[in-house]
Protein backbone atom coordinates (compact mmCIF):
# COMPACT_ATOMS: atom_id res chain seq x y z
CA UNK A 1 0.00 0.00 0.00
CA UNK A 2 1.37 3.67 -1.02
CA UNK A 3 2.09 6.32 2.18
CA UNK A 4 -0.97 7.92 0.76
CA UNK A 5 -3.04 5.17 0.97
CA UNK A 6 -2.48 4.08 4.22
CA UNK A 7 -2.95 7.79 5.30
CA UNK A 8 -6.77 7.45 4.03
CA UNK A 9 -7.30 4.53 6.30
CA UNK A 10 -9.50 4.70 9.16
CA UNK A 11 -7.92 3.24 12.51
CA UNK A 12 -10.86 0.39 12.15
CA UNK A 13 -9.23 -0.44 8.48
CA UNK A 14 -5.78 -0.42 9.69
CA UNK A 15 -6.24 -2.93 12.41
CA UNK A 16 -8.28 -4.83 9.56
CA UNK A 17 -4.70 -4.53 7.31
CA UNK A 18 -2.55 -4.87 10.72
CA UNK A 19 -3.93 -8.19 11.90
CA UNK A 20 -4.51 -9.56 8.26
CA UNK A 21 -0.64 -8.93 8.03
CA UNK A 22 -0.42 -6.38 4.56
CA UNK A 23 1.02 -3.68 6.17
CA UNK A 24 3.09 -4.06 9.82
CA UNK A 25 3.33 -1.79 12.45
CA UNK A 26 6.63 -0.73 11.65
CA UNK A 27 6.06 0.10 7.84
CA UNK A 28 3.07 2.42 9.43
CA UNK A 29 4.75 3.94 11.85
CA UNK A 30 7.25 5.00 9.19
CA UNK A 31 4.46 5.92 6.66
CA UNK A 32 3.35 8.04 9.67
CA UNK A 33 5.98 10.03 10.71
CA UNK A 34 7.35 10.72 7.12
CA UNK A 35 4.26 12.81 6.77
CA UNK A 36 4.38 14.25 10.01
CA UNK A 37 7.76 15.58 8.87
CA UNK A 38 6.42 16.74 5.38
CA UNK A 39 3.62 18.77 7.14
CA UNK A 40 5.31 20.55 9.77
CA UNK A 41 4.40 23.44 8.81
CA UNK A 42 0.55 22.71 11.01
CA UNK A 43 2.67 22.85 13.96
CA UNK A 44 0.44 20.03 15.08
CA UNK A 45 2.95 18.00 16.87
CA UNK A 46 5.23 19.70 19.52
CA UNK A 47 7.43 16.58 19.58
CA UNK A 48 8.07 13.49 17.84
CA UNK A 49 10.71 10.86 18.44
CA UNK A 50 10.95 8.56 15.78
CA UNK A 51 13.18 6.02 18.04
CA UNK A 52 10.80 5.94 20.27
CA UNK A 53 7.39 5.25 17.90
CA UNK A 54 9.45 2.38 16.16
CA UNK A 55 10.62 0.57 19.03
CA UNK A 56 6.82 0.46 20.28
CA UNK A 57 5.41 -0.52 16.67
CA UNK A 58 8.31 -3.39 16.82
CA UNK A 59 6.90 -4.67 19.84
CA UNK A 60 3.24 -4.11 18.52
CA UNK A 61 4.54 -6.38 15.41
CA UNK A 62 6.28 -9.01 18.05
CA UNK A 63 2.19 -8.92 19.76
CA UNK A 64 0.68 -9.53 16.65
CA UNK A 65 2.95 -12.11 15.49
CA UNK A 66 2.69 -13.97 19.10
CA UNK A 67 -1.74 -14.13 18.00
CA UNK A 68 -2.22 -11.24 21.29
CA UNK A 69 -3.17 -8.56 19.64
CA UNK A 70 -6.03 -6.03 19.88
CA UNK A 71 -8.32 -4.68 17.40
CA UNK A 72 -5.77 -1.87 18.11
CA UNK A 73 -2.62 -3.03 18.47
CA UNK A 74 0.11 -1.36 15.85
CA UNK A 75 -2.44 1.42 14.82
CA UNK A 76 -0.72 5.00 15.47
CA UNK A 77 -1.86 7.41 17.50
CA UNK A 78 -0.74 10.71 18.66
CA UNK A 79 -1.28 12.30 22.56
CA UNK A 80 -2.33 16.05 23.33
CA UNK A 81 -0.43 17.76 25.14
CA UNK A 82 -1.91 17.97 28.29
CA UNK A 83 -1.39 13.75 28.91
CA UNK A 84 1.75 13.21 30.77
CA UNK A 85 4.01 10.82 29.02
CA UNK A 86 7.07 9.46 30.47
CA UNK A 87 8.91 9.11 26.29
CA UNK A 88 7.73 12.75 25.23
CA UNK A 89 7.90 16.21 27.28
CA UNK A 90 4.94 16.87 28.97
CA UNK A 91 4.26 20.87 28.49
CA UNK A 92 0.80 21.52 28.35
CA UNK A 93 1.80 24.08 25.22
CA UNK A 94 3.22 26.58 28.00
CA UNK A 95 6.62 27.95 28.72
CA UNK A 96 6.51 26.84 32.39
CA UNK A 97 6.61 23.42 31.43
CA UNK A 98 9.37 23.57 28.79
CA UNK A 99 11.23 20.26 28.96
CA UNK A 100 9.04 18.77 31.87
CA UNK A 101 9.85 15.18 32.13
CA UNK A 102 6.82 13.05 33.72
CA UNK A 103 8.03 10.11 36.00
CA UNK A 104 4.60 8.10 34.77
CA UNK A 105 2.16 7.65 31.98
CA UNK A 106 -1.06 9.50 32.25
CA UNK A 107 -4.03 6.79 32.70
CA UNK A 108 -5.58 7.10 29.28
CA UNK A 109 -1.92 7.20 27.37
CA UNK A 110 -1.26 3.72 29.72
CA UNK A 111 -4.21 2.05 28.74
CA UNK A 112 -3.94 3.06 24.96
CA UNK A 113 -0.15 1.62 24.88
CA UNK A 114 -1.76 -1.72 27.00
CA UNK A 115 -4.08 -1.69 23.60
CA UNK A 116 -0.78 -1.52 21.50
CA UNK A 117 -1.09 1.48 20.04
CA UNK A 118 1.68 3.50 19.11
CA UNK A 119 2.54 6.64 19.79
CA UNK A 120 3.26 9.33 17.56
CA UNK A 121 4.40 12.50 19.69
CA UNK A 122 2.68 15.10 21.43
CA UNK A 123 0.21 17.92 20.10
CA UNK A 124 0.23 21.09 20.06
CA UNK A 125 -2.71 22.96 22.31
CA UNK A 126 -3.68 25.98 23.76
CA UNK A 127 -1.88 26.56 27.04
CA UNK A 128 -3.23 24.45 29.89
CA UNK A 129 -6.06 23.78 27.34
CA UNK A 130 -7.53 27.50 27.74
CA UNK A 131 -8.34 28.45 24.65
CA UNK A 132 -10.74 28.21 21.44
CA UNK A 133 -8.55 29.00 18.67
CA UNK A 134 -5.23 26.98 19.72
CA UNK A 135 -3.45 30.94 19.78
CA UNK A 136 -2.24 30.61 23.30
CA UNK A 137 0.35 27.42 22.82
CA UNK A 138 3.34 29.24 23.95
CA UNK A 139 4.60 27.33 21.01
CA UNK A 140 3.55 28.70 18.17
CA UNK A 141 0.20 28.85 16.27
CA UNK A 142 -1.73 25.41 14.78
CA UNK A 143 -2.75 26.11 11.12
CA UNK A 144 -6.02 24.57 9.76
CA UNK A 145 -4.81 22.28 7.01
CA UNK A 146 -8.60 23.54 5.22
CA UNK A 147 -7.58 27.03 5.13
CA UNK A 148 -3.71 27.71 6.82
CA UNK A 149 -5.56 31.53 7.30
CA UNK A 150 -8.30 30.42 9.63
CA UNK A 151 -7.18 28.42 13.23
CA UNK A 152 -7.82 25.27 13.64
CA UNK A 153 -10.18 25.78 16.80
CA UNK A 154 -9.18 25.20 20.17
CA UNK A 155 -8.21 23.93 22.79
CA UNK A 156 -7.17 20.85 20.69
CA UNK A 157 -6.07 22.57 17.63
CA UNK A 158 -2.79 20.09 16.99
CA UNK A 159 -5.20 16.92 17.83
CA UNK A 160 -7.93 18.29 15.09
CA UNK A 161 -5.34 19.68 12.33
CA UNK A 162 -2.88 16.50 12.71
CA UNK A 163 -6.30 14.32 12.22
CA UNK A 164 -8.07 16.50 9.86
CA UNK A 165 -4.24 16.18 7.63
CA UNK A 166 -4.12 12.44 7.94
CA UNK A 167 -0.97 12.76 9.65
CA UNK A 168 -2.26 10.68 12.28
CA UNK A 169 -5.47 8.25 12.44
CA UNK A 170 -6.69 9.75 15.77
CA UNK A 171 -5.76 12.01 18.37
CA UNK A 172 -6.43 12.27 21.96
CA UNK A 173 -7.86 15.35 23.36
CA UNK A 174 -9.51 17.17 26.32
CA UNK A 175 -12.82 19.16 26.74
CA UNK A 176 -13.57 21.56 29.71
CA UNK A 177 -15.79 23.93 27.79
CA UNK A 178 -15.62 22.53 24.21
CA UNK A 179 -12.08 21.67 23.45
CA UNK A 180 -12.89 18.73 21.40
CA UNK A 181 -16.00 19.50 19.56
CA UNK A 182 -15.10 23.39 18.73
CA UNK A 183 -11.73 21.74 17.43
CA UNK A 184 -13.32 19.46 15.97
CA UNK A 185 -16.25 21.04 13.96
CA UNK A 186 -13.22 23.67 12.24
CA UNK A 187 -11.44 21.23 11.19
CA UNK A 188 -13.46 18.94 9.61
CA UNK A 189 -13.55 15.83 11.80
CA UNK A 190 -15.36 13.40 14.50
CA UNK A 191 -14.55 14.52 18.38
CA UNK A 192 -16.56 13.17 21.18
CA UNK A 193 -16.40 13.48 24.90
CA UNK A 194 -17.79 11.24 27.26
CA UNK A 195 -19.78 11.50 30.55
CA UNK A 196 -17.75 13.28 32.81
CA UNK A 197 -15.98 10.50 35.12
CA UNK A 198 -15.93 7.82 32.15
CA UNK A 199 -12.37 8.61 31.31
CA UNK A 200 -9.35 8.40 33.27
CA UNK A 201 -8.33 12.07 34.83
CA UNK A 202 -5.07 10.65 36.36
CA UNK A 203 -1.82 12.48 34.65
CA UNK A 204 -3.85 14.38 32.86
CA UNK A 205 -2.34 18.08 33.57
CA UNK A 206 -5.39 19.99 35.41
CA UNK A 207 -7.15 23.07 34.15
CA UNK A 208 -10.81 22.59 35.53
CA UNK A 209 -11.24 19.48 37.70
CA UNK A 210 -14.85 19.79 37.75
CA UNK A 211 -15.08 19.70 33.89
CA UNK A 212 -11.97 18.23 32.21
CA UNK A 213 -12.92 15.16 30.51
CA UNK A 214 -10.83 13.75 28.01
CA UNK A 215 -11.64 12.50 24.71
CA UNK A 216 -10.95 11.23 20.96
CA UNK A 217 -10.89 12.85 17.66
CA UNK A 218 -10.76 10.67 14.44
CA UNK A 219 -12.13 10.43 11.08
CA UNK A 220 -15.26 8.42 11.83
CA UNK A 221 -17.70 7.40 14.97
CA UNK A 222 -16.88 3.98 14.32
CA UNK A 223 -12.87 4.46 15.12
CA UNK A 224 -14.00 6.92 18.03
CA UNK A 225 -16.50 3.83 19.41
CA UNK A 226 -13.15 1.65 18.71
CA UNK A 227 -10.81 3.45 20.88
CA UNK A 228 -13.36 4.06 23.52
CA UNK A 229 -13.31 0.52 24.43
CA UNK A 230 -9.99 0.76 25.10
CA UNK A 231 -9.77 4.17 26.68
CA UNK A 232 -12.20 4.27 29.17
CA UNK A 233 -13.13 3.10 32.46
CA UNK A 234 -12.69 3.17 35.63
CA UNK A 235 -9.61 4.12 37.40
CA UNK A 236 -8.60 3.79 41.56
CA UNK A 237 -6.23 6.94 40.91
CA UNK A 238 -8.64 9.05 39.69
CA UNK A 239 -11.62 10.07 42.71
CA UNK A 240 -14.02 11.49 40.26
CA UNK A 241 -13.57 8.22 37.93
CA UNK A 242 -17.20 6.61 37.51
CA UNK A 243 -17.61 2.98 38.65
CA UNK A 244 -19.65 1.09 36.20
CA UNK A 245 -18.50 -2.34 34.12
CA UNK A 246 -17.00 -2.13 31.11
CA UNK A 247 -19.07 -1.49 27.69
CA UNK A 248 -18.82 -2.51 23.94
CA UNK A 249 -19.31 1.03 22.44
CA UNK A 250 -19.20 -0.32 19.20
CA UNK A 251 -22.40 -2.23 20.35
CA UNK A 252 -24.91 0.24 19.08
CA UNK A 253 -23.33 1.53 15.70
CA UNK A 254 -26.08 -0.39 13.58
CA UNK A 255 -28.88 0.65 15.57
CA UNK A 256 -31.68 1.47 13.47
CA UNK A 257 -32.54 5.07 13.78
CA UNK A 258 -36.45 4.94 13.13
CA UNK A 259 -38.51 6.97 16.03
CA UNK A 260 -35.52 8.12 17.30
CA UNK A 261 -36.36 11.60 18.95
CA UNK A 262 -33.92 14.34 17.65
CA UNK A 263 -34.35 17.47 20.06
CA UNK A 264 -33.50 20.51 18.33
CA UNK A 265 -32.65 23.60 21.28
CA UNK A 266 -34.33 26.69 19.90
CA UNK A 267 -31.53 28.86 21.81
CA UNK A 268 -29.08 27.33 19.54
CA UNK A 269 -30.39 29.13 16.02
CA UNK A 270 -30.71 32.03 17.54
CA UNK A 271 -29.29 35.49 16.97
CA UNK A 272 -25.88 35.51 16.23
CA UNK A 273 -25.90 32.03 14.25
CA UNK A 274 -24.43 32.42 11.12
CA UNK A 275 -26.31 31.80 8.05
CA UNK A 276 -23.80 29.35 6.39
CA UNK A 277 -23.42 27.65 9.87
CA UNK A 278 -27.73 27.36 9.83
CA UNK A 279 -27.64 26.00 6.49
CA UNK A 280 -25.74 23.16 6.54
CA UNK A 281 -26.87 21.85 10.28
CA UNK A 282 -30.60 22.09 9.36
CA UNK A 283 -29.14 19.93 6.17
CA UNK A 284 -27.83 17.62 8.05
CA UNK A 285 -31.17 17.43 10.57
CA UNK A 286 -33.36 16.70 7.43
CA UNK A 287 -30.73 13.24 6.38
CA UNK A 288 -31.63 12.21 9.69
CA UNK A 289 -35.53 12.88 8.93
CA UNK A 290 -35.17 10.74 5.74
CA UNK A 291 -32.93 8.03 7.96
CA UNK A 292 -36.42 7.69 10.04
CA UNK A 293 -35.54 9.95 13.35
CA UNK A 294 -38.09 12.76 14.42
CA UNK A 295 -37.15 16.38 14.73
CA UNK A 296 -38.99 17.49 17.97
CA UNK A 297 -38.41 21.23 19.27
CA UNK A 298 -37.08 21.48 23.21
CA UNK A 299 -35.74 24.56 25.09
CA UNK A 300 -33.09 25.40 27.36
CA UNK A 301 -33.90 28.21 28.61
CA UNK A 302 -30.70 28.85 30.51
CA UNK A 303 -28.15 27.55 28.09
CA UNK A 304 -27.04 30.91 27.30
CA UNK A 305 -25.32 31.72 30.83
CA UNK A 306 -23.27 28.82 30.91
CA UNK A 307 -20.63 31.36 29.15
CA UNK A 308 -20.78 33.41 32.37
CA UNK A 309 -21.21 30.36 34.77
CA UNK A 310 -17.96 28.67 33.19
CA UNK A 311 -15.68 31.89 33.47
CA UNK A 312 -16.13 32.04 36.82
CA UNK A 313 -16.16 28.02 37.25
CA UNK A 314 -13.15 27.33 35.46
CA UNK A 315 -11.85 30.49 36.51
CA UNK A 316 -11.94 29.21 40.15
CA UNK A 317 -10.54 25.55 39.80
CA UNK A 318 -7.47 26.62 37.30
CA UNK A 319 -6.48 29.35 40.12
CA UNK A 320 -6.69 26.78 42.22
CA UNK A 321 -5.39 24.33 40.29
CA UNK A 322 -2.29 25.95 38.90
CA UNK A 323 -1.59 27.20 42.19
CA UNK A 324 0.84 24.35 42.61
CA UNK A 325 3.47 26.33 39.80
CA UNK A 326 5.78 28.27 42.17
CA UNK A 327 9.18 27.46 40.58
CA UNK A 328 10.42 25.57 43.37
CA UNK A 329 9.38 21.54 42.58
CA UNK A 330 9.35 21.52 38.99
CA UNK A 331 8.52 24.32 36.02
CA UNK A 332 10.01 27.65 35.16
CA UNK A 333 12.09 29.76 37.81
CA UNK A 334 12.43 33.03 37.01
CA UNK A 335 16.34 33.87 36.56
CA UNK A 336 16.78 36.84 38.61
CA UNK A 337 14.80 37.49 42.18
CA UNK A 338 14.83 38.47 45.40
CA UNK A 339 13.14 36.48 48.36
CA UNK A 340 11.10 33.50 48.19
CA UNK A 341 7.13 35.42 46.99
CA UNK A 342 9.72 37.03 44.75
CA UNK A 343 10.97 33.93 43.23
CA UNK A 344 7.20 32.76 42.85
CA UNK A 345 5.71 35.62 41.66
CA UNK A 346 8.23 36.46 38.63
CA UNK A 347 8.25 32.82 38.05
CA UNK A 348 4.67 32.40 37.26
CA UNK A 349 4.73 36.08 35.63
CA UNK A 350 7.32 34.57 33.09
CA UNK A 351 6.15 30.98 33.14
CA UNK A 352 2.13 31.39 32.17
CA UNK A 353 0.59 33.34 29.13
CA UNK A 354 -1.61 36.16 29.23
CA UNK A 355 -4.44 33.95 29.25
CA UNK A 356 -3.92 31.39 32.00
CA UNK A 357 -2.32 34.65 34.08
CA UNK A 358 -5.94 36.53 32.95
CA UNK A 359 -7.87 33.28 34.16
CA UNK A 360 -6.19 33.01 37.39
CA UNK A 361 -6.50 36.44 38.25
CA UNK A 362 -10.52 35.89 37.31
CA UNK A 363 -10.55 32.74 39.51
CA UNK A 364 -8.74 34.17 42.68
CA UNK A 365 -10.84 37.00 42.68
CA UNK A 366 -14.31 35.18 42.69
CA UNK A 367 -12.93 32.71 45.05
CA UNK A 368 -11.70 35.83 47.60
CA UNK A 369 -13.12 36.54 50.73
CA UNK A 370 -16.66 38.30 50.34
CA UNK A 371 -17.36 37.26 47.15
CA UNK A 372 -16.74 33.54 47.06
CA UNK A 373 -21.27 33.23 47.77
CA UNK A 374 -21.77 36.02 44.96
CA UNK A 375 -19.78 34.52 42.63
CA UNK A 376 -18.69 30.95 43.00
CA UNK A 377 -21.49 29.71 44.94
CA UNK A 378 -23.96 31.92 42.41
CA UNK A 379 -22.52 30.02 39.30
CA UNK A 380 -22.71 26.79 41.08
CA UNK A 381 -26.43 27.14 41.44
CA UNK A 382 -26.99 28.21 38.08
CA UNK A 383 -24.98 25.30 36.95
CA UNK A 384 -27.20 22.96 38.15
CA UNK A 385 -30.46 24.86 36.39
CA UNK A 386 -28.75 24.56 33.26
CA UNK A 387 -28.14 20.48 34.06
CA UNK A 388 -31.98 20.17 35.24
CA UNK A 389 -32.84 21.54 31.96
CA UNK A 390 -30.97 19.16 30.12
CA UNK A 391 -33.01 16.73 32.22
CA UNK A 392 -35.88 18.04 31.36
CA UNK A 393 -35.20 18.40 27.32
CA UNK A 394 -34.44 14.43 27.24
CA UNK A 395 -38.00 13.71 28.59
CA UNK A 396 -38.41 14.74 25.06
CA UNK A 397 -35.88 13.49 22.77
CA UNK A 398 -33.56 10.68 22.97
CA UNK A 399 -30.68 12.77 20.94
CA UNK A 400 -29.87 16.84 21.00
CA UNK A 401 -28.36 18.31 18.22
CA UNK A 402 -27.26 21.79 16.79
CA UNK A 403 -24.41 23.90 15.32
CA UNK A 404 -21.53 23.33 17.37
CA UNK A 405 -20.00 26.94 16.89
CA UNK A 406 -22.22 30.36 15.45
CA UNK A 407 -19.34 30.41 12.83
CA UNK A 408 -16.92 28.04 10.96
CA UNK A 409 -13.50 28.60 11.68
CA UNK A 410 -12.40 32.08 12.12
CA UNK A 411 -9.04 33.93 10.81
CA UNK A 412 -5.55 34.46 13.12
CA UNK A 413 -6.29 37.65 15.18
CA UNK A 414 -10.07 38.27 15.07
CA UNK A 415 -10.87 37.23 18.26
CA UNK A 416 -7.31 37.17 20.22
CA UNK A 417 -7.33 41.03 20.91
CA UNK A 418 -10.53 40.63 22.48
CA UNK A 419 -11.23 37.93 25.54
CA UNK A 420 -15.15 38.36 25.51
CA UNK A 421 -15.44 38.06 21.77
CA UNK A 422 -12.91 34.71 22.27
CA UNK A 423 -15.22 33.81 24.90
CA UNK A 424 -18.32 33.51 22.83
CA UNK A 425 -17.07 31.16 20.75
CA UNK A 426 -18.26 28.42 23.10
CA UNK A 427 -21.65 29.68 23.45
CA UNK A 428 -23.27 26.13 22.00
CA UNK A 429 -20.67 24.12 23.70
CA UNK A 430 -20.67 25.01 27.29
CA UNK A 431 -23.90 24.00 28.27
CA UNK A 432 -23.15 20.18 27.89
CA UNK A 433 -20.02 20.65 29.81
CA UNK A 434 -21.43 22.19 32.61
CA UNK A 435 -23.87 19.09 32.72
CA UNK A 436 -21.25 16.69 32.08
CA UNK A 437 -23.16 14.49 29.38
CA UNK A 438 -21.75 12.93 26.41
CA UNK A 439 -20.91 15.76 23.12
CA UNK A 440 -19.54 15.19 20.15
CA UNK A 441 -18.90 16.73 16.72
CA UNK A 442 -19.16 15.32 13.31
CA UNK A 443 -17.95 17.10 10.08
CA UNK A 444 -21.74 18.23 8.29
CA UNK A 445 -20.83 20.20 5.09
CA UNK A 446 -18.72 23.45 4.30
CA UNK A 447 -19.68 27.45 4.72
CA UNK A 448 -17.72 30.25 4.03
CA UNK A 449 -14.41 30.65 2.51
CA UNK A 450 -15.04 26.69 1.98
CA UNK A 451 -14.69 26.24 5.77
CA UNK A 452 -15.82 22.87 7.56
CA UNK A 453 -19.10 23.16 9.16
CA UNK A 454 -19.47 20.42 12.45
CA UNK A 455 -23.23 18.76 13.82
CA UNK A 456 -23.16 18.90 17.44
CA UNK A 457 -24.90 15.40 18.92
CA UNK A 458 -25.47 15.32 22.65
CA UNK A 459 -26.74 12.24 24.34
CA UNK A 460 -27.83 11.62 28.32
CA UNK A 461 -25.53 10.27 30.75
CA UNK A 462 -23.73 7.51 30.21
CA UNK A 463 -25.22 7.03 26.67
CA UNK A 464 -22.14 7.09 24.46
CA UNK A 465 -23.26 3.75 22.60
CA UNK A 466 -26.21 5.40 21.57
CA UNK A 467 -24.66 8.59 20.29
CA UNK A 468 -21.65 7.23 18.40
CA UNK A 469 -24.59 4.88 16.94
CA UNK A 470 -26.56 8.20 15.63
CA UNK A 471 -23.31 9.59 14.18
CA UNK A 472 -22.11 6.18 12.48
CA UNK A 473 -25.21 6.80 10.85
CA UNK A 474 -25.40 9.75 9.46
CA UNK A 475 -21.43 9.29 8.30
CA UNK A 476 -22.86 6.01 6.46
CA UNK A 477 -25.30 8.12 4.63
CA UNK A 478 -22.83 10.74 4.01
CA UNK A 479 -19.71 11.22 3.04
CA UNK A 480 -18.53 14.65 4.47
CA UNK A 481 -16.44 12.81 6.78
CA UNK A 482 -14.24 11.37 4.31
CA UNK A 483 -13.33 14.90 2.60
CA UNK A 484 -9.51 15.31 3.03
CA UNK A 485 -8.15 19.17 2.48
CA UNK A 486 -6.54 19.02 -1.15
CA UNK A 487 -3.08 19.46 0.09
CA UNK A 488 -3.13 16.20 2.06
CA UNK A 489 -4.61 13.52 0.20
CA UNK B 1 -19.59 46.48 39.95
CA UNK B 2 -16.24 47.29 38.55
CA UNK B 3 -12.91 46.48 39.94
CA UNK B 4 -10.90 49.15 39.97
CA UNK B 5 -6.98 49.54 39.64
CA UNK B 6 -5.96 48.65 43.44
CA UNK B 7 -8.51 45.08 43.32
CA UNK B 8 -6.35 44.56 40.30
CA UNK B 9 -2.74 44.50 42.11
CA UNK B 10 -4.26 43.19 45.07
CA UNK B 11 -6.15 39.54 43.41
CA UNK B 12 -2.34 39.94 41.16
CA UNK B 13 -0.76 39.71 45.06
CA UNK B 14 -2.60 37.32 46.46
CA UNK B 15 -2.52 34.62 42.95
CA UNK B 16 1.49 35.47 43.63
CA UNK B 17 1.79 36.71 39.84
CA UNK B 18 3.91 39.69 39.34
CA UNK B 19 2.06 42.61 37.27
CA UNK B 20 3.50 45.98 36.33
CA UNK B 21 1.33 49.07 36.60
CA UNK B 22 0.96 49.07 32.82
CA UNK B 23 -0.02 45.68 32.72
CA UNK B 24 -2.46 45.93 35.73
CA UNK B 25 -3.91 49.30 33.82
CA UNK B 26 -4.70 46.76 30.79
CA UNK B 27 -5.87 44.12 32.57
CA UNK B 28 -8.29 46.02 34.32
CA UNK B 29 -10.50 47.06 31.19
CA UNK B 30 -10.32 43.57 30.18
CA UNK B 31 -11.52 41.97 33.57
CA UNK B 32 -13.86 44.64 33.65
CA UNK B 33 -15.56 43.25 30.11
CA UNK B 34 -15.62 39.35 31.41
CA UNK B 35 -17.23 40.73 34.53
CA UNK B 36 -20.03 42.22 32.70
CA UNK B 37 -20.60 38.90 31.40
CA UNK B 38 -20.26 37.43 34.57
CA UNK B 39 -22.50 39.81 36.54
CA UNK B 40 -25.87 38.70 34.48
CA UNK B 41 -25.75 35.66 36.51
CA UNK B 42 -26.96 38.13 39.53
CA UNK B 43 -30.32 38.01 37.90
CA UNK B 44 -30.88 34.70 38.09
CA UNK B 45 -33.36 33.73 41.10
CA UNK B 46 -31.37 30.81 42.94
CA UNK B 47 -33.07 30.84 46.50
CA UNK B 48 -34.05 26.87 46.01
CA UNK B 49 -31.83 25.49 44.40
CA UNK B 50 -28.62 23.38 45.49
CA UNK B 51 -24.73 24.35 44.38
CA UNK B 52 -23.20 21.90 41.90
CA UNK B 53 -19.87 20.89 42.20
CA UNK B 54 -20.09 17.63 40.36
CA UNK B 55 -21.66 16.87 37.30
CA UNK B 56 -22.92 13.19 38.69
CA UNK B 57 -23.08 14.29 42.89
CA UNK B 58 -22.45 12.07 45.07
CA UNK B 59 -19.01 12.04 47.79
CA UNK B 60 -15.80 11.71 46.94
CA UNK B 61 -14.24 8.18 47.13
CA UNK B 62 -11.39 7.62 49.48
CA UNK B 63 -8.35 5.35 49.30
CA UNK B 64 -6.43 3.77 51.36
CA UNK B 65 -3.53 5.99 52.38
CA UNK B 66 -0.31 3.61 51.23
CA UNK B 67 2.33 4.24 49.25
CA UNK B 68 2.33 2.57 45.59
CA UNK B 69 5.03 4.59 43.93
CA UNK B 70 8.08 2.53 43.75
CA UNK B 71 11.46 5.16 44.32
CA UNK B 72 11.44 8.03 42.13
CA UNK B 73 12.94 10.59 43.98
CA UNK B 74 15.89 11.17 41.19
CA UNK B 75 13.71 11.46 38.66
CA UNK B 76 11.29 13.95 40.23
CA UNK B 77 13.95 16.08 41.45
CA UNK B 78 15.40 15.93 37.64
CA UNK B 79 12.52 18.26 36.94
CA UNK B 80 13.25 20.94 39.85
CA UNK B 81 14.74 24.33 38.82
CA UNK B 82 17.33 23.97 41.80
CA UNK B 83 18.16 20.77 43.87
CA UNK B 84 21.16 19.28 45.86
CA UNK B 85 22.28 16.33 47.90
CA UNK B 86 18.21 15.19 47.08
CA UNK B 87 17.12 18.51 48.38
CA UNK B 88 14.57 21.39 46.82
CA UNK B 89 16.54 24.79 46.87
CA UNK B 90 15.04 27.97 47.52
CA UNK B 91 15.98 31.52 48.95
CA UNK B 92 16.67 31.82 52.36
CA UNK B 93 13.19 31.90 54.14
CA UNK B 94 14.12 31.79 58.27
CA UNK B 95 16.71 34.62 58.74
Amino acid sequence: MSAADLSRKSVAELGRALSARSVSAVELARSYLERIERHQDLNAFLEVRPEVTLAQARAADARIARGEATPLTGVPIAHKDIFVTRDFASTASSRMLKGYMSPFDATVVEKLAGAGMVSLGKLNCDEFAMGSSNENSAYGNVLNPWDKTAVPGGSSGGSAAAVAARIAPAATATDTGGSIREPAGFSGITGIKPTYGRASRWGMIAFASSLDQAGIMTQSAEDAALIFNAMLGFDPKDSTSVERPAEDYTRALNSDLKGLRIGVPKEFFGEGLQQDVEKAVREALAEYVKLGAKLVDISLPNAELGIPVYYVIASAECSSNLSRFDGVRYGHRAAQYGDLIDMIKKSRKEGFGPEPRRRILIGTYVLSHGYYDAYYIQAQKVRRIIADEFQQAFTQCDIIAGPVSTSVAFGFGEKSADPVSMYLSDLYTIPGSLAGIPGMSIPCGFGVKNRPVGLQLMSNYFEEAKLLGVAHRYQQATDWHLRIPKDYI
Amino acid sequence: MALTLSDVKRIAHLARIEITEGEAEHTLGQLNDIFVLIERLQSVDTSQIEPMSHPLGGSQRLREDAASNPDIRDVVLGNAPAQQEGLFLVPKVIE
